[in-house]
């Protein structure tokens, strides 16, 4: 009896890794494997041309950082964009799923149109954006015909960052509204109902039901958020043609990652000594975000 | 939530739809700039309908872009590929970490939600320089095998199998199937809600992604659409009339794909998002 029971243990074994082989060679292969060799990198000088080779050069990539001037701009960029994206991206995507959640009619035509920018590429929607933006474009158009100053919305050093922002709050709002109305749907009626008869009105309802209710969610939103604003790329290349330009205001942090590994030689071990420094800050962000959210519901 | 007095619902009707024109008029309006000649576009009107409509920017795109057939072609062969993987290995990786008993069956799971969390960026540079010593750098496999398994899916995967009725399997444990045959000819064909949830995400990523055939391609004609779109605009710099002809090409088909399966979408969402 014994023996039958390890031998189908034995066999059960042989499947799961079986099923999971898989799995396991990508895991190792291009997940766990480079995540090594990336911390390796970061201490090395890369040499590509002819036989690869190595270099030790202890922490001087991380060194280098301190006096490398792109790199702070982009690190600013971010920070900034982060800043801004982040909160303004999880309010409206609240705000679009509280009114969608009314039991208004219509409904299910707005989700299908809100969710036309998730469905689209980064690179087609910085292609239709860079259209629009023009100087002579719509936006311009419409700014004008209402009496708003108009912009040099891609060119003008000062306002090109805030275009892109404009842009991905309008293309992720209506992912995390999605996110939101699952939740939503999940809040006992009874809580309103007995908010209704203490003579709550719609706005004290959704600010002390609510918004209470979805904190867990909310904290979900902003992290992916975080994590999502940190890696802004595809936007910044496009929009740049790969510069991070005009002036290095559309510069991010991935795309210096980008251009020092693959556009510049012999910086290959400075881009991955980049590539875990921002991973370092992308994890201190979503921990601090987790430890804030819980001393923020002791409340 | 039901009753609302009129002015708050009137509120949120304004809300609602006029979120709806901010979100559909870029589209409308790079839909009709692909339908207008190149003379109205740069006249710089504002008018949504074409004077003079007309087909040419597709049939330039098609016919004088010799490129941009075989990169419509790459993206397809691309994300057809990885999808079909991934739904095969995901859920593999799911069901056993879900129902079979192994040693090192808690660590791995470990691993692959730890997995999940490490961005992308760091295992960019690492996997370029793999790639290339496998000599994978410009081919479909360097842009498939790296990404055939997804972690974010397993999990999914898993958590769908741990809900899923044990009397079946029994049942066709019973009648003389073995895991393999239960697995493929009971269970897999059961998942096919979460299968389609999956397919659309996975589909979608591999189509729309652009960094790493930015990394992976530098053959022209290896390029998928998002990158071939991006060469096509350095080429064609003030034709934006191409330009929009071709980006409505490349998002036809994922709205197709969302038209049809609309419902599995929002559960995919909730399943990868929610709780």
């Amino acid at each position: 009896m014994k023996q039958a029971f390890t031998k189908k243990m034995k066999r059960e074994t042989g499947t799961a890794y079986l099923f999971l082989s898989p799995t396991l060679f990508v895991l190792l292969l291009f997940i766990i494997g480079p995540i090594v060799f990336a911390i390796f990198l970061a201490f090395h000088k890369v040499q590509l041309l002819g036989t690869m080779s190595f270099k030790f050069v202890g922490l001087d990539n991380f060194v280098r950082m301190i006096d490398d001037t792109r790199a702070k701009i982009a690190l600013w960029n971010t920070l900034k964009y982060v800043a801004i994206v982040v909160p303004c991206q999880t309010m409206l995507a609240l705000v679009l799923a509280a009114a969608l959640n009314a039991g208004l009619k219509g409904e299910k035509f707005f989700r299908i149109v809100y969710f036309l920018p998730t469905l689209t590429s980064s690179a087609v929607l910085t292609l239709i954006f860079m259209w629009m933006y023009n100087q002579n474009g719509l936006i311009n158009r419409v700014l004008e015909s209402v009496g708003l100053p108009t912009y040099n919305w891609i060119g003008d050093p000062d306002v090109a960052l805030n275009a892109i922002m404009i842009m991905n709050i309008w293309a992720t709002a209506p992912y995390f509204m999605v996110i939101y109305l699952a939740a939503l749907q999940d809040i006992p009626d009874s809580l309103y109902e007995a908010a209704e008869l203490d003579g709550a009105n719609a706005w004290q309802k959704f600010w002390h039901i609510t918004v209470p209710y979805l904190r867990p969610v909310t904290s979900f939103v902003v992290i992916m958020g975080l994590i999502g604003t940190f890696q802004l790329f595809d936007q910044s290349y496009i929009f740049s043609a790969g510069s991070g330009g005009p002036n290095n205001s559309t510069l991010t942090v991935v795309l210096l990652i980008y251009q020092y590994a693959f556009k510049t030689l012999g910086t290959m071990g400075y881009a991955a000594a980049l590539a875990v420094a921002l991973a370092i800050i992308i994890l201190i962000a979503t921990l601090l975000q987790r430890k804030l959210s819980k001393e923020e519901s002791l409340y | 939530m039901k009753r609302r007095t009129g002015i708050g619902k009137a509120l949120l009707y304004v809300i609602l739809v006029g979120y709806a024109t901010i979100t559909i008029i870029p589209f409308l309006w790079a839909l009709s700039s692909s339908f207008k000649t190149l003379e109205e576009i740069v006249s710089g009107t504002i008018s949504l309908i074409p004077k003079q409509f007309t087909l040419d920017n597709y049939k330039q795109i098609f016919v004088e872009q010799e490129l941009f057939p075989r990169w419509l072609f790459n993206s397809i062969v691309i994300a057809v590929s990885v999808t079909m993987l991934n739904l095969l290995f995901n859920s593999m990786a799911g069901y056993a970490l879900a129902r079979l008993q192994f040693p090192g069956r808690k660590s791995l799971f470990l691993i692959i939600l730890a997995v999940l969390m490490i961005p992308a960026q760091v295992t960019m540079i690492p996997n370029y320089l793999i790639l290339k010593q496998l000599g994978w750098l410009n081919s479909y496999q360097g842009m498939i095998v790296p990404t055939m398994v997804n972690a974010t899916f397993i999990f999914m995967m898993r958590q769908f199998f741990i809900n899923f009725p044990k009397e079946l399997e029994e049942a066709a444990e019973l009648d003389g199937l073995g895991r393999l045959g239960i697995f493929f000819r009971i269970v897999l064909p059961l998942a096919r809600p979460a299968l389609a949830a999956q397919a659309i995400f996975v589909f979608m990523g591999s189509w729309n992604d652009f960094m790493r055939p930015l990394i992976i391609l530098s053959d022209p004609q290896l390029f998928t659409l998002p990158l071939g779109l991006n060469s096509f605009k350095g080429q064609y710099i003030s034709y934006w009339n191409y330009i929009m002809a071709a980006s409505m090409v490349f998002t036809m088909p994922v709205l197709v794909i969302y038209a049809f399966f609309n419902r599995y979408f929002i559960k995919g969402i909730s399943f990868t998002g929610g709780k």
